[in-house]
């Protein structure tokens, strides 16, 4: 028996914001049992509110008072360094932003369990019945994502990944209306998720054979002092490379986002496609840039194909979309590429400082422009619901001139116009990539951007130079918190895309010191 | 075939033998027994009753419930049995029996939800 055990130093300063979720989490849990119904969605909201907005608190505190850390975090499992906190800052935000969506319950089914068009769905709609285990669930998902973004060994970076996942199958299947659609869509991103998750951990398995570790670091190193084993290495390196690409959405693992993004109720699509990106970026960018850096003479032409294959597919196949969140889920394949661009620009330390650094604040702008999008999305609504149908978009521009005004805003900013956000994300990357010897990437990203813009055009010429249907969709008033959402996204648009300069500032700090290992 | 894979040899051999064994019998059988089908063998065999229904049978969504309460408590008990066999040897303390505890704590939280949500009532 091994009697010289010692204890592990958990540097809880510095995990405080996650704890603080989880915590939040779990009370949530709580609530639940032992709040009476009527009550329960009076004490969630501004639980998930304080929580999330008290770890952003938590992670200004970190940076300017604590100072940024400069070792891992928990006996090296989780590196709090400055691209986590300028992760988690952005993940906190973007989740924030998306609660105000999901406070309407206007989304939820009222009663899950009950089988659609059933006599116990009309009852659970006449008592207004209502699923507040969202908030807790919620608060899962974003501690997840957080974890994700900052695990510095492959075994956490595999729990973070469930708790993340795990939350986010159930919230798909949610969706109030078209439930069919929206359970067909839970199931299908549960099996596809449970799928990878199987070829992230038979990666891991390989790759710790390889390496005889699962930490991050030690796996770099041992790429310089094991030999003989490159088999293990290499299917080890293509396996978690599956995982980690399908949770981004990049082709040819792009199947599920289309299905899940248009299934799941909106509010959900809009923290899936924001924070979950995000998170997966900051995972993907860990493993090969972290434990597989010195491998990218192997992996670098790989990710050359995913890259231009995952612009390509996302930009053309968006073009053939007529329904409104297929079309943004194709573009958020597209724009999962343009992220992927930044990633293979490595280079020397600087040259990998500059890369991060655009790829972070990508990834700000794009989630911020894109909870904006689908919070405008949730506001046009037909009989059946949300007016899905592009085609029922024809004319917004005459009937709701300042909600259409706003949705081509950031329509535009997915393009890339300049003066708005998403010129200065795309500018940052590509820039990147181009002084790191990615340039005929840079030329199909450009051109598959310039094939994006016509799909994005063609709504906003759809919605303000068509006539609008006798029949068409009617503008829902927005509650407070749709208003507020679409506001803030609006505004962190035109900001960042006038006078991105503190961000970006921002940003090149929190990339100036790369990953700790 | 050497080096680090080569030891992985035997293992192949084992699949190999066993495969062998397996597909040999029932070649053997094949091969000495009559074969007179009538559509009463063709039947799936349902322990002796007659087959009632299609293979493809829906279950019951609410049963996750024992599926939770089976998470619940084989989570705990993967994590008791090797934390039984240490925490008395000198060392580990105190500490590791709090720890515990806190721990199960937390998992006792899904017994709770489920007590309120009365999945433990009998109905």
């Amino acid at each position: 028996m091994n009697n010289t055990f010692q204890a592990p130093t958990i540097e809880y300063g510095q995990l405080a914001p996650l704890l603080l979720v989880f915590g939040a989490a779990v009370v949530g849990v709580l609530i639940e049992a032992f709040a009476p119904r009527y009550l329960r969605k009076s004490f969630q909201v501004p639980l998930t509110f304080v929580s999330l907005l008290g770890a952003f608190a938590l992670i200004l505190v970190q940076v300017f008072v604590s100072g940024v850390p400069t070792a891992p975090a928990a006996m090296g499992a989780v590196a709090v360094d400055g691209p986590s906190l300028f992760i988690w800052g952005v993940i906190l935000i973007l989740a924030a932003v998306s609660v105000l969506l999901i406070t309407d319950d206007d989304h939820f089914v009222p009663q899950a369990a009950a089988v659609p068009g059933s006599a116990e769905e009309d009852d659970a709609l006449a008592e207004g019945a209502a699923h507040t285990e969202v908030y807790p669930l919620v608060l899962f998902a974003v501690g997840g994502m957080l974890l994700f973004a900052a695990s510095n060994d492959l075994l956490m970076m595999f729990v973070a990944l469930e708790v993340m996942s795990l939350p986010l199958y159930l919230l798909c299947g949610l969706a109030r209306r078209r439930r069919l659609l929206s359970q067909e869509a839970s199931v299908k991103y549960f099996l596809l998720g449970a799928f990878s998750s199987g070829f992230f951990l038979y990666g891991m398995a390989l790759i710790y054979g390889f390496a005889g570790t699962v930490d991050l670091a030690g796996i770099s190193r041992a790429l310089g002092t094991v030999s003989g084993q490159d088999p293990l290495l290499l299917i080890g390196t293509a396996l978690l490379g599956v995982g980690l690409l399908f949770k981004i959405g990049a082709a040819p693992f792009q199947a599920w986002k289309p299905d899940v993004y248009q299934g799941a109720p909106t509010p959900i699509t809009a923290l899936m496609a924001s924070g979950t990106l995000v998170a997966a970026f900051g995972a993907l960018l860990r493993v090969f840039w972290v434990a597989l850096g010195n491998l990218d003479w192997d992996w670098r032409p790989v990710m050359w194909g995913v890259a231009i294959l995952t612009m390509v597919l996302g930009a053309i196949l968006a073009i053939t979309q007529t329904d409104i969140k297929r079309m943004l889920a194709y573009s958020s394949i597209a724009h999962a590429g343009f992220l992927l661009v930044g990633v293979i620009a490595t280079g020397d330390a600087r040259q990998n400082a500059d890369a991060l650094s655009g790829i972070l604040f990508y990834l700000l702008v794009y989630g911020i422009t894109t909870v904006g999008a689908f919070a405008v999305v949730t506001v046009v609504r037909d009989a059946g619901g949300e007016a899905g149908h592009l085609s029922r978009w024809a004319g917004l521009g005459k009937r709701a001139p300042a909600l259409a005004g706003v949705f081509a805003f950031f329509l535009l900013a997915f393009a890339g116009i300049p003066l708005t956000s998403g010129f200065f994300g795309k500018y940052a990357v590509f820039a990147a990539a181009a002084t790191g010897g990615a340039l005929p990437l840079v030329i199909v990203g450009v051109v598959s951007s310039a094939v994006a813009a016509f799909f994005y055009v063609r709504v906003i010429v759809l919605m303000f130079f068509s006539e609008p249907a006798a029949d068409g969709p009617t503008i829902a008033v927005p509650s407070m918190g749709t208003a507020a959402v679409v506001t803030v996204a609006a505004a962190a648009t035109v900001v960042l895309g006038v006078f991105p300069e503190p961000v970006l500032r921002l940003a090149d700090q929190a990339a100036s010191t790369l990953f700790i290992r | 075939m050497g080096g680090y894979f080569g030891s992985y040899a035997l293992v192949v051999a084992l699949f190999a033998i066993g495969v062998a064994v397996v597909a040999g019998a029932l070649f053997l059988n094949r091969m000495l027994r009559p074969t007179r089908l009538t559509p009463d063998k063709l039947l799936t065999y349902e322990c002796g009753v007659d087959p009632v229904g299609e293979g493809w049978a829906q279950s019951q969504v609410r049963y996750y419930v024992f599926t939770y309460l089976y998470v619940v408590f084989a989570v705990d008990a993967v994590f008791l049995f090797p934390w039984a066999t240490v925490y008395a040897a000198p060392g580990f303390g105190m500490t590791t029996l709090v720890e515990m505890f806190l721990f199960l704590g937390f998992i006792a939280l899904g017994i709770v939800y489920a007590w309120r949500k009365r999945v433990l009532a009998w109905t």
